[in-house]
């Protein structure tokens, strides 16, 4: 599924710096960006400069030093740390470089993590899990621990965690970072298919070109700055 | 949510099973050690009261010997009182509505095969009215007996076990020393005393027949004095005192050469020197349960340190702080109340345990399991609080990045 052209994220002159006098970084200096509802992103720029630093703001994980986050028009840097969470909450997934996943944890249990904050009951919860297990090809694994899975199975099940609450927003920091080439590829197809069956808005962070080659957009920063904002005419 | 987050604390603690036993060890032992000495505690005064109490209320007792020795301890060489001494408290004191001289020995007593070392007390009826005896069966001395000095006497109910065994000891004959002497009175038992004598473990004869056929001589060891229930014991006890200075001839400013024990009073003091005693106690225990406590917030900071990455993940997803703070809260509330609820039952074990090995009774006492179990929790919620707003207060991007 392709844009629906309503903006999902705007950044309007973004500023994030950390420290203070002589010691100040500036990770983020003045970013303007707008991405709409359905749009696969992919982020690229050399290390440090400010991708993550991007990407936790967008997740409303942290705050803006200068400038605004506008979330569906909402300004997320006038809310508070509830709020923050609350939105995270509803309409934003997850998916890491190290997976993060709750050791000595079952794979259904680490997917059903989120929808335990939404109150939901426990049949509900197994019932959502279990599909969204299915979704991320791991029919069968639900009771293994994360230490008896491979890598590719575990950022599956992270990424079964992050889409079980149907989020509006998935973002991916370096998702393959830790898989070989044929594991990253599964990665990517997956996510291509949550983007486009799914509608769901994927920002995701990589430095490989074969990775970003898959998103419909790529944006390049360097120091803290958008670099290059190009469509992909070779996103299939 | 609430039953969401006590199943996960569940989860967590069991995860780390080993680890949440040996952090709960420290409550384990503080409740085990306040519970047990409370109700040990309890069980103490309760059999000192009780025991006083069965001696007979508003008892005094009269002994030879100058004041300061304890009632029981032994016998002074001071001059022994005599019947006539009794006789003069009886009529000139007022308020007395008993007074039972008394003298008595250890003496072994026989029944065929049987024999029992017991202790024979010769005194009069009012002995039985001033303790508070009453009788299982037979019936007390006539006067007759009491004037004759006749061999009867009425036993205990610890005598008759060892001597009589099942059979009926009424009508039966018992030997005293070399003395035969026919039981005519069973005592109805009243278990231990307040010193942890058995009351029940005596014979007793009339007066005269002890003085002439045991002792030897006309002497009376002590008096016992039963004030009635609307007298002052401590005016009853002060009128004996000068009556007794009177009478033995003690002039002012010469000590006295004998001792008037209030019972009651003792029971009092005794009652209160047990109960300060178990408080006392209770405190340093309570002061193992704060370290305890310690114990747990220590295991909780490693805890928030070793699950930061969790911490963080569940920041990520939605997680508001303060439900972070209440899983911890919860966490160690759970591991406090855990261990609490243990050591209510190692407490309660051992001092069942202890009370038989005592010989005191074992007092339950609800309010100490409740508030034992209360404190650890209490105990819970105060050193949990703090590891757990430290996790509550963690910012999620650097919980993510913790190795
Ligand atoms: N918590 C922090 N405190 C201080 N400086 C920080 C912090 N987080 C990031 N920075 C700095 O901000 C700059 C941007 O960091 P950021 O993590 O966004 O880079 P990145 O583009 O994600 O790099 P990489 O590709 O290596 O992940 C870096 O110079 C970094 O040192
Ligand atoms: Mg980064």
């Amino acid at each position: 599924m392709p844009s629906t052209g309503a903006v999902l994220i705007k950044l309007q002159d973004l500023a994030r710096s950390y420290g203070q006098g002589s010691a100040t970084v500036n990770a983020l200096r003045g970013v303007s960006l707008d991405i709409a509802e359905g749009e696969f992103v992919a982020i690229m720029g050399p290390s440090g400069s400010g991708k993550s630093t991007c990407m936790n703001i967008m997740g409303c994980l942290d705050t803006p030093t200068g400038g605004h986050f506008y979330f569906r028009g909402l300004d997320v840097g006038a809310l508070s740390n509830d709020q923050r969470a609350l939105l995270r909450r509803h309409y934003i997934g997850f998916v890491f470089q190290g997976y993060n996943l709750l050791p000595r944890t079952s794979a259904i249990e680490n997917v059903e993590l989120p929808l335990i904050y939404r109150q939901m009951g426990a049949r509900e919860r197994r019932a959502l899990a279990l599909n969204a297990m299915r979704q991320v090809g791991l029919a069968g694994w639900e009771n293994h621990a994360p230490n008896e899975l491979s890598g590719g199975q575990q950022q599956r099940v992270a990424i079964a965690r992050a889409i079980v609450t149907a989020p509006a927003l998935l973002l991916a920091d370096e998702p393959t970072g830790n898989l070989d080439t044929a594991r990253s590829l599964e990665i990517m197809n997956l996510l291509i298919h949550l983007n486009r069956s799914e509608g769901i808005t994927i920002v995701m962070v990589t430095h490989e070109p074969d990775m970003a080659a898959f998103a419909q957009r790529i944006v390049r920063f360097k120091d803290g700055e958008i670099e290059t904002d190009q469509l992909n005419s070779k996103a299939a | 949510m609430f039953l969401e987050t006590i199943l996960l604390a569940f989860r967590a603690i069991r995860r780390n099973a080993l680890r949440s036993t040996l952090t709960a060890l420290g409550i384990i032992i503080g409740v085990a050690a306040v519970t047990a000495l409370v109700t040990i505690g309890n069980g103490t005064t309760q059999s000192v009261v009780s025991g006083v109490s069965r001696l007979g209320s508003n008892l005094l007792s009269v002994r030879s010997g100058e004041p300061g020795g304890a009632p029981g301890s032994a016998r002074s060489t001071a001059r022994p009182f005599n019947a006539a001494d009794a006789a003069a408290i009886a009529d000139q004191i007022g308020g007395v509505k008993a007074v039972a001289p008394i003298a008595s020995a250890k003496v072994t007593s026989v029944v065929g095969n049987e024999n029992w070392e017991t202790s024979v007390a010769g005194t009069l009826n009012t002995y039985f009215e001033a303790g508070q005896w009453t009788l299982a069966s037979g019936r007390l001395f006539t006067d007759g007996e009491l004037h004759a000095g006749n061999p009867v006497c009425v036993v205990g109910e610890t005598v008759r076990q060892h001597l009589f065994g099942k059979s009926d000891p009424i009508g039966q004959a018992l030997r005293l020393q070399r003395i035969p002497c026919t039981v005519i009175g069973l005592l109805a038992s009243k278990g231990a005393g307040a010193f942890g004598m058995d009351q029940d473990d005596i014979v007793i004869i009339p007066l005269r027949a002890f003085q002439r056929r045991i002792a030897g001589n006309v002497d009376v060891d002590f008096i016992n004095v039963a004030a009635r229930a609307d007298t002052a014991t401590a005016k009853v006890k002060r009128d004996v005192e000068n009556l007794l200075r009177e009478r033995r001839r003690i002039g002012t400013g010469q000590r006295d050469d004998f001792s008037v024990f209030d019972m009651t009073e003792i029971s009092s003091t005794l009652s209160n020197i047990t109960t300060v005693l178990t408080g006392l106690l209770s405190a340093v225990a309570a002061v193992s349960l704060l370290v305890g406590g310690i114990g747990i917030m220590n295991i909780m900071l490693v805890s928030v340190t070793e699950r930061t990455r969790e911490i963080g993940i569940r920041l990520a997803i939605g997680a508001l702080r303060r439900q972070v703070l209440a899983q911890f809260l919860v966490e160690a509330v759970v591991l406090s109340l855990f261990g609490g609820l243990i050591g209510v039952a190692i407490g309660l074990s051992v001092a069942a345990a202890m009370a038989g090995w005592l010989n005191v009774p074992f007092v339950f006492e609800p309010t100490v399991v409740v508030g034992s179990f209360v404190f650890s929790g209490l105990v819970g919620v105060l050193f949990g609080y703090f590891p757990a707003r430290r996790a509550a207060n963690l910012n999620p991007i650097d919980a993510l990045r913790h190795e």
